[in-house]
């Protein structure tokens, strides 16, 4: 079971239709004893780092997703989600994040050649920087899906995967078990379904 | 590499497509799941729908069609028509919408713009706008284009942006329907005023408009049409090819994706 952790942060229809069209057994949870037991945890989000980062602690999700990340289960955040994996965000004010990934969520802003325009929309390819089951070299230059304003600054270690709009945004990151996407894979077409079916893979296969 | 993004517009009613259609190897016509799958294989990089139904149990009916089309068809899904207060928002997201497309009821209610953008991001909120020229001025056009608001085009998107509208999509009146090209002028002027990405509509008659478009005003992101891919004037394959062929970079497609 791929547990979906709903903590009242944005769409979740789209990620479990995708799972569920790809065949695979998903489940929408607040529950954090849910989240512990299922085999593969997803952490969804779109919205504001402090505010999501908020309602993750207030549901004492937090502590979930950590213990599962601890026991070595596949865990994959999106978006959002990808971006609560680090240390620290800075959006409206300085936030902690869960500090599985090492990094901070900056601002595209400051960083950003003027004539580009933000939030980053649209679908941009993808540059493999280190070959992993979720995102393999077969993926070099396929399209992807983002939609933000905010990126992860992390060790080169960390990126397994970039595209570039006017910097570079780490698209693909990870360390041992802990995966993140800056895109949306359920919104990425068949390279976005093959990704969810890559994080599926992982540590075996998704226990029913 | 970003990519400029290719989006087929259906305007539904009462559950069915409205315009024109002619389709190949599709029996029902106008139904707008079909439409929706036709369109993702053929490789358009988001879809947008408008719901014109103005009853009630037609509102259903769309909620339903939504719900379909987003189990089966993983790309952006933009949502509009008939979007007055918060709630609406609520409706389509649910049903699998990825942003929310406001254009009478931020008129009627600006606030409404901020009030989506703080509850579910900048991101899901896309400011549409009917733009018409009236005394050498970029005016803003209510309720399908048929009341002048007296607002200024620029005023209203920049305004618009401020209150947290991620996109913008601008629809030219006057050159709506005409087929003789994007309105260049109005989206420069636009694209001059606003940093967020912005989505051209209106115009659209071949393959050439778009790659003017994206030739001549280069910081416009989309373009957005209905009647030409309805009616199969251009296939989205062959529009996408003659604009990587002009070197215009845009997403050629995946191959289909299985069962785990």
């Amino acid at each position: 079971m791929i547990a979906i952790v709903d903590y009242g942060v944005g769409n979740l229809f789209s990620l479990q239709g995708s799972l569920t069209y790809l065949g695979l057994p998903s489940q929408i949870t607040s529950k954090a004893e849910e989240i512990i037991k299922a085999s593969h945890v997803i952490l969804p989000g779109v919205g504001a780092f402090g505010d999501a980062a908020r309602k993750l602690s207030a549901l004492g999700l937090d502590a979930a997703v950590l213990e599962a990340a601890a026991k070595g289960k596949p865990l994959l955040g999106i978006c959002l989600g990808m971006q609560l994996l680090f240390e620290t965000g800075l959006e409206y004010g300085k936030h902690k994040g869960l500090g599985l990934l090492p990094g901070v969520v900056a601002p595209m802003e400051k960083d950003l050649p003027t004539p580009l325009r933000l939030p980053h929309i649209g679908w941009n390819s993808l540059q493999i920087r280190k070959e992993t089951p979720l995102a393999s070299s077969q993926l070099e230059g396929e399209f992807v899906y983002y939609v933000h304003s905010y990126y992860a600054k992390t060790d080169s270690e960390a990126i397994l995967a970039e595209s570039e709009y006017g910097v570079m945004v780490p698209g693909v990151v990870g360390v041992g078990n802990v995966y993140g996407c800056q895109f949306h894979p359920e919104k990425s077409g068949e390279v976005g379904l093959r990704i969810l079916k890559n994080f599926a893979k992982l540590g075996g296969k998704v226990e029913v | 590499m970003i990519t400029k993004r290719i989006i087929p517009c259906l305007d539904v009613r009462n559950g069915r497509v409205v315009k024109g259609v002619k389709f190949e190897g599709i029996k029902d016509v106008a139904d707008p799941v079909e439409m929706a799958r036709f369109y993702n294989e053929s490789g358009a990089d988001e879809l947008v729908f408008y719901d014109i139904t103005a009853s009630f149990e037609g509102r259903a009916l769309f909620t339903d069609v939504l719900q379909k089309v987003a189990s089966e068809v993983f790309i952006p899904l933009t949502v509009g028509g008939g979007i007055n207060e918060l709630s609406d928002f609520d409706r389509v997201l649910k049903c699998g919408a990825d942003k929310v497309s406001v254009n009478s009821g931020a008129l009627k209610d600006p606030s409404l713009i901020e009030k989506a953008a703080q509850k579910y991001g900048n991101q899901c909120v896309v400011l549409s706008m009917d733009v018409k020229r009236v005394d050498g001025q970029y005016r803003v056009f209510a309720k399908g284009g048929r009341e002048d608001t007296g607002l200024d085009a620029l005023e209203w998107a920049a305004r618009g942006v401020t209150l947290g509208a991620g996109e913008l999509v601008i629809n030219s009146i006057d050159t709506d329907g005409v087929r003789q090209g994007f309105d260049l002028p109005l989206l420069e002027a636009v694209a001059s005023r606003v940093s967020v990405p912005i989505v051209a509509s209106g115009g659209a008659g071949k393959a050439e408009h778009f790659a003017q478009l994206f030739e001549k005003v280069p910081s416009i992101d989309a373009g957005l049409a209905a009647g030409i891919f309805h009616e199969r004037l251009v296939t989205i394959p062959e529009l996408k090819q003659y604009l990587n062929e002009r070197g215009i970079p845009v997403r050629l497609a995946a191959g289909k994706e299985g069962k785990a």
